[in-house]
């Protein structure tokens, strides 16, 4: 139970994807100028991670890994997480269109993320059990949704704010996302001493 | 070798077909049926998504369209008569003809007709300078001349000058989007065949309108008494035309030539549609 729970509050905090690895990045600027829209973008890819690694683990382990094909890891995970998200989408417009309404474009912007394709890559790099995987991609979504809730937050204060001309747009929420990822290096070595192994 | 290239591609191209197969497959099972007018609908409509019409942009505009029979096709005055005529062949429904419109700002007190009353150096937005004493104008009711017309209109049809926002109707797709925006509630929509304006929106009474601005209205009725058709009418101390009634004047302008102080104002509006239509004749 403690390895899950490890692994999970690692996910979340110290191995951010979006402010310790930077994968993802593109949505982070993109889509985190509004609180409501940073939370949709945010809950699609929760659950488009978790949907891919349910889909890719089985394909590594059961087709992949016996053939000695491990080296096509890249290309499958892509179409498969690709395929995976068009389907979810065509689901979800049939059975679940309030969903597929508040999710809307962001759950095709996801298919070719780099931190769904992240997270699948680096569970089997890490060798997870197919629960471990689960839950460090819940994690990881969930990490996701903490640095995008938290960056729309810090950009709508920049907004009021008086920024010098040459700094404004892009150059101060770059400097402002590194100041944020900067803080999450706070939390090295908290869950170590927490859950001493 | 051709055997490891061979192992390589086709468990790839299995899985690539698979993928695709079972996305042919949800899409033709689990396919939505969408109107089909919809979208030869959303084409003719200019997306400009302005709301003009009342729905939530073009596609809202299209869809009320499609699932609600009644909806009128000549509600989107920037697309006017001949987006309302595709509409209406789309529908099946009888043309209706579009009033395009035009807006107007009811103020035309720039900085020769009236002073400020303080400097203002805060936000450059007409709402912010609104809150601080009514604005920086001594009128109270006039335009700020900050731009919040100027930033909201999607054709930059707006500009200020000398203080005060002028539209030019060539470019007013009559949208309303600055009738909204403005603070001071001085712009209206108006039908762009109208000749004549009332540039003064000051409701306080003639002595201290005239104090603050030479344009404004000072509620003397001079004009409800030369219209010959009975169309203007003083309201809390400022004119305003009944353009029901103004139509066909036997008498063309004399509420113009009469008005005290100037602020009725003869002005062309024929705007962008009529434009089009006369360079297209």
């Amino acid at each position: 139970m403690t390895k899950f729970i490890v692994i999970l509050l690692s996910a979340v905090f110290i191995n951010n994807y979006v402010l310790s690895r930077f994968l993802g990045i593109c949505p982070f600027l993109g889509v985190s100028k509004k609180l409501d829209s940073a939370t949709g973008m945010s809950l699609a890819v929760i659950f488009v991670m978790l949907m891919a690694t349910a889909a890719t683990y089985p394909i590594q382990k059961f087709l992949l890994d016996p053939n000695g094909l491990g080296y096509l890891q890249t290309i499958v995970f892509i179409l498969v997480i690709a395929a995976l998200v068009q389907l979810v989408e065509i689901v979800l417009k049939r059975y679940i269109p309030s969903l597929h309404k508040s999710l809307g474009v962001y759950l095709p912007l996801i298919t070719t993320n780099c931190a769904v394709l992240g997270v699948t890559i680096l569970n089997i790099d890490e060798g997870y059990s197919f629960a471990e995987a689960m839950v460090n991609s819940l994690g990881s979504g969930l990490g996701f949704f903490l640095a995008m809730v938290m960056f729309s937050g810090v950009r709508s204060t920049i907004e009021g704010s008086d920024i010098p001309e040459s700094f404004k747009g892009l150059p101060v929420t770059l400097t402002a996302a590194a100041i944020t990822s900067l803080s999450f290096l706070g939390f090295s070595g908290v869950i170590e001493n927490l859950f001493p192994m | 070798m051709i055997n490891d290239i061979l192992t390589a591609v086709i468990p790839v191209v299995i899985i690539g077909i698979i993928c695709g197969a079972v996305l042919v497959i949800a899409s033709k099972l689990m396919a939505v049926k969408e109107d089909e007018r919809f979208p030869k609908i959303r084409e003719c409509l200019p997306g400009a998504n302005c709301g003009a019409c009342g729905f939530a942009g073009c596609d809202g505009y299209a869809k009320a369209l499609c699932e609600n029979p009644g909806t009128a096709t000549n509600l989107c005055v920037p697309g006017a008569d001949a987006v309302s005529k595709q509409l209406s062949e789309i529908m099946g429904v009888e043309f209706e003809d579009v009033i395009e419109q035009v807006a107007v700002v009811h103020c035309a007190g720039d900085c020769n007709k009236t002073q400020d009353k303080y400097e203002y150096s805060g936000i450059p937005s007409c709402s912010a300078a609104k809150l601080l004493y009514g604005g920086k104008g001594s009128c109270i009711f006039g335009c700020l001349g900050l731009g919040d017309c100027v930033n909201a209109c999607p054709q930059n049809a707006i500009t200020v000058v000398d203080g005060v926002a002028r539209v030019d109707p060539k470019e007013c797709i009559g949208c309303g989007i600055c009738t909204k925006t403005c603070p001071q509630k001085i712009i209206s929509l108006v039908a762009d065949v109208e000749k004549v304006v009332v540039t003064c929106s000051n409701k306080d009474k003639g002595a201290v309108t005239r104090k603050v601005c030479t344009n404004g209205c000072i509620g003397c009725k001079k004009c409800e008494r030369v219209c010959p058709l009975g169309a203007i009418k003083v309201v809390d101390n400022c004119a305003v035309i009944d353009y029901d009634k103004c139509t066909d004047c036997p008498d063309f302008g004399v509420c113009a030539k009469n008005c005290t102080t100037g602020c009725i104002m003869l002005s062309d509006l024929s705007g962008m549609h009529r434009f089009k239509e006369e360079v297209k004749a």
